[in-house]
């Protein structure tokens, strides 16, 4: 099978002057395309160090991390972002909006961002809609995060990280600010892209929401302590992926009559 | 290339409008600071303007040559039995013009202050005896009546022209050209012209006191001579004083602008050999251009560098707000890192901003600059008005009063280029700290 992702004694260490901290203290873990995990462990086991690897945000102190077949644990600050930008999409627990923007700018944003600077097109914009009703918020381009709900906002966030097309996506807390019944839209939401296929690791203390994954993998002082096989997946309610996406994303690119639509 | 430049603009100016009074604020200093450098240029060359003009009105081949009285006590009084005689004499004036090819013409003036005085109207005039080139020489118009002639020379005529003061102060009602006649001391010229009003000249750098034309009068230096003479008496405090002077200013003109500074050494050396009191004193207006040009580049200067320290003020002010900006919107940055952004971008970014800042600000400056002129008009009427008394202005202040600032066309987008040039001088540090910031922490900001 082929790998999207892939650490090999991962090692990261913060040096503190007097102390030297080992968030991670060699991680080997396989990432095939279309996996989709949750990094669970108690609070400092390295859990955020190992995604911000990942997401090339940083880089090991030693180790290897092969992403897309690319190794990229010692690749310049420029090579990185570039990598960020095109095989990464960041899922973050506060969402991270540009406040000043409009949904639609904020899904927009990774765009400018390419290797090589090619301007915005319209078909560029074009996906960008179908991207915003994709994630349901095709009635709302022009609002503002602060105007949108805790769910909401997070939808503006996937529909951000999917933007690039990217290689796997990250998501660290992603429902840690969000209340049960929203965790299951995103989760839902997450679930259906991973069922298209694209990989999806996430950080999670909730067992819950692991439940949602394909698998657990355990880490405890910066090792993967275990790895778990959900052999029951937790899956949407059938009306409630019908309402939350499917029907919404039908309604919303008009193959449906307006209104007819549950929203 | 062009449109991402055009997006990072549009980006920087909505960022910018998103706090517009703090942005406004920010850049009211680089506002103030473009508007001074243009104002400052633009008085700096309207002063220089009008020192120009005023040297260019003295003749740029005219050497000036005065008398002055020497300290007391150093004064030759052999001849005379105790009246002081100075000054420049009628064989100088014959020597300069006989002796010195260079020298074209050379035109004498005598010159004493005295009560003038028509019926029950009185006014204190300078009598001055002077030939018709005079006119020329001063740029003199006629309104009524006629100049000096030769005529009148030859036969020293008592006779008169009037500046266009005096001729108001002793005519009220009358017209002066009517017949009538003036007295100065003892002694009654007829009236035979009027001059048209003409501004005064400044004094220039200590070396020509000013020059007023309102209140002369005059009359053939011939007839001067013949009535009124050499020795000359002034009542003064217990007594009478008295001098003895043959001419007060010989004007010569040289022929050609290249000789004038020659000219006006071997006219030095001349008169100091038969003047070591050193009674006189010799003017050329073409140094003065010099020195003036000179000293409008120092002007210039000392001016700009003035506003230059309001711009570096403003820039400081500017690179203040922009490291304020950076740390408020660290987790922005982190986001864009996150989605892809390279250093260079986040450089880019504030660097723009920070220019687009200091530009606009520079542009309203260059605005603002523009009116100076209109401005500067209306402050200085209204101080002339309400705050200053007339009567009691300097020479300087005259100067003042009759000068008009010019903005100097190449200073605008010098002044827009410095404005730019501020926001990237004091936008780099910012912007780089900005992209300095380790995109984990900068995500975990707040
Ligand atoms: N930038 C840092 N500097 C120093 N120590 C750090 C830094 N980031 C994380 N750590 C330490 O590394 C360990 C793992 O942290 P983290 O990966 O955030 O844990 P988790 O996300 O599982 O709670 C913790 O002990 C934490 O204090
Ligand atoms: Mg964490």
């Amino acid at each position: 099978m082929k790998l999207a992702a892939q650490v090999i004694d991962l090692q990261k260490h913060y040096d503190l002057g007097p102390v030297v901290v080992k968030a991670l203290r060699g991680v080997s873990i396989d990432f095939p395309e279309g996996d989709f995990v949750a990094i669970m462990g108690s609070s400092g086991s390295g859990k955020s160090t190992l995604l911000n690897l990942l997401g090339g945000l940083d880089r090991p102190s030693m180790g290897k991390y092969i992403l897309g077949g690319l190794d990229v644990s010692q690749m310049s600050d420029t090579q990185l972002s570039n990598v960020r930008n095109q095989k990464i999409g960041f899922i973050f627990q506060s969402y991270n909006l540009i406040t000043q923007y409009t949904v639609l700018e904020n899904i927009e944003l990774p765009l400018h961002y390419r290797p090589g600077h090619p301007s915005v097109s319209a078909a560029d914009r074009k996906k960008c809609e179908e991207m915003a009703i994709r994630v349901g918020l095709g009635q709302r381009l022009d609002h503002r995060p602060f105007q949108l709900s805790g769910g909401q906002q997070q939808r503006v966030a996937i529909a951000r990280a999917m933007m690039n097309e990217p290689e796997i996506i990250l998501a660290d807390e992603a429902t840690g600010n969000l209340d049960s019944v929203t965790s299951t839209e995103i989760m839902t939401l997450l679930r259906n892209l991973n069922d298209e296929g694209r990989t999806i690791i996430m950080v999670t203390h909730e067992p819950d929401i692991a439940m949602w994954a394909k698998r657990q993998i355990v880490m405890r002082d910066g090792v993967v302590f275990k790895e778990i096989k959900n052999e029951v997946r937790t899956t949407a309610p059938t009306a409630f992926a019908e309402s939350s996406d499917k029907a919404f994303v039908e309604h919303e690119l008009g193959k449906k009559p307006a209104g007819e639509g549950k929203h | 290339m062009l449109m991402r430049m055009i997006r990072t603009v549009q980006l920087g100016l909505k960022s910018l409008l998103l706090h517009k009074l703090r942005s406004g604020l920010t850049m009211l200093g680089i506002v103030f600071g473009v508007f001074s450098v243009i104002a400052m240029l633009a008085i700096g060359e309207g002063a220089s303007n009008q020192a120009q003009k005023q040297i260019v009105a003295l003749g740029a081949t005219n050497i000036i040559v005065r008398s002055i009285k020497p300290v007391e006590g150093s004064t030759q009084d052999a001849n005379s039995g105790g009246t002081p005689r100075y000054g420049l004499l009628r064989s100088d004036l014959r020597r300069l013009q006989n002796t010195i090819p260079e020298v074209v013409s050379a035109i004498p003036i005598r010159e004493l202050y005295r009560e003038a005085r028509h019926l029950k109207y009185t006014m204190q005039s300078r009598l001055v005896g002077c030939t018709p080139e005079y006119q020329d020489l001063n740029q003199l118009k006629i309104r009524k009546g006629r100049f000096l002639s030769d005529a009148d020379r030859q036969t020293r005529a008592n006779v008169v022209v009037l500046a266009h003061e005096v001729a108001k102060k002793l005519f009220p009602v009358e017209d002066p050209l009517d017949n009538q006649a003036i007295q100065v001391g003892e002694i009654f010229y007829s009236v035979i012209g009027v001059t048209e009003p003409r501004t005064a000249s400044a004094a220039i750098g200590g070396s020509l006191s000013a020059q007023e034309f309102d209140k002369d009068l005059y009359i053939p230096i011939e007839t001067f001579r013949a009535r009124i003479g050499d020795q000359v008496f002034s009542p003064k405090q217990g007594g009478m004083d008295s001098e003895h002077v043959e001419l007060n200013q010989i004007t010569l003109e040289v022929r050609d602008v290249k000789d004038v500074i020659p000219t006006a050494e071997v006219v030095r050396g001349t008169l100091e050999k038969f003047h070591p009191m050193k009674d006189f004193n010799v003017v050329v207006p073409l140094e003065l251009l010099k020195q003036a040009e000179q000293l409008r580049q120092i002007f210039n200067v000392v001016l700009g560098s003035i506003a230059a320290i309001s711009l570096v003020v403003g820039g400081i002010g500017i690179m203040n707000i922009m490291l304020a900006t950076v740390t408020e919107r660290t987790r922005e940055i982190g986001i864009r890192r996150a989605l892809g952004a390279r250093r260079r971008d986040i450089i880019e970014q504030f660097l723009t901003e920070t220019v687009v800042l200091s530009g606009s600000g520079g542009l309203l400056g260059i605005g603002l600059g523009l009116i100076t002129p209109l401005a500067f008009t209306l402050i200085r009427d209204f101080t002339l008005r309400f705050v200053l008394d007339g009567g009691t202005l300097s020479d300087t202040s005259k100067m003042f009063q009759e000068m008009q600032p010019v903005v100097a066309f190449w200073s605008l987008p010098l002044a827009f280029g410095i404005s730019v040039g501020i926001g990237i001088l004091f936008g780099l540090y910012p912007a780089q700290a900005a992209a300095k910031l380790d995109p984990i922490e900068a995500l975990r900001h707040e």
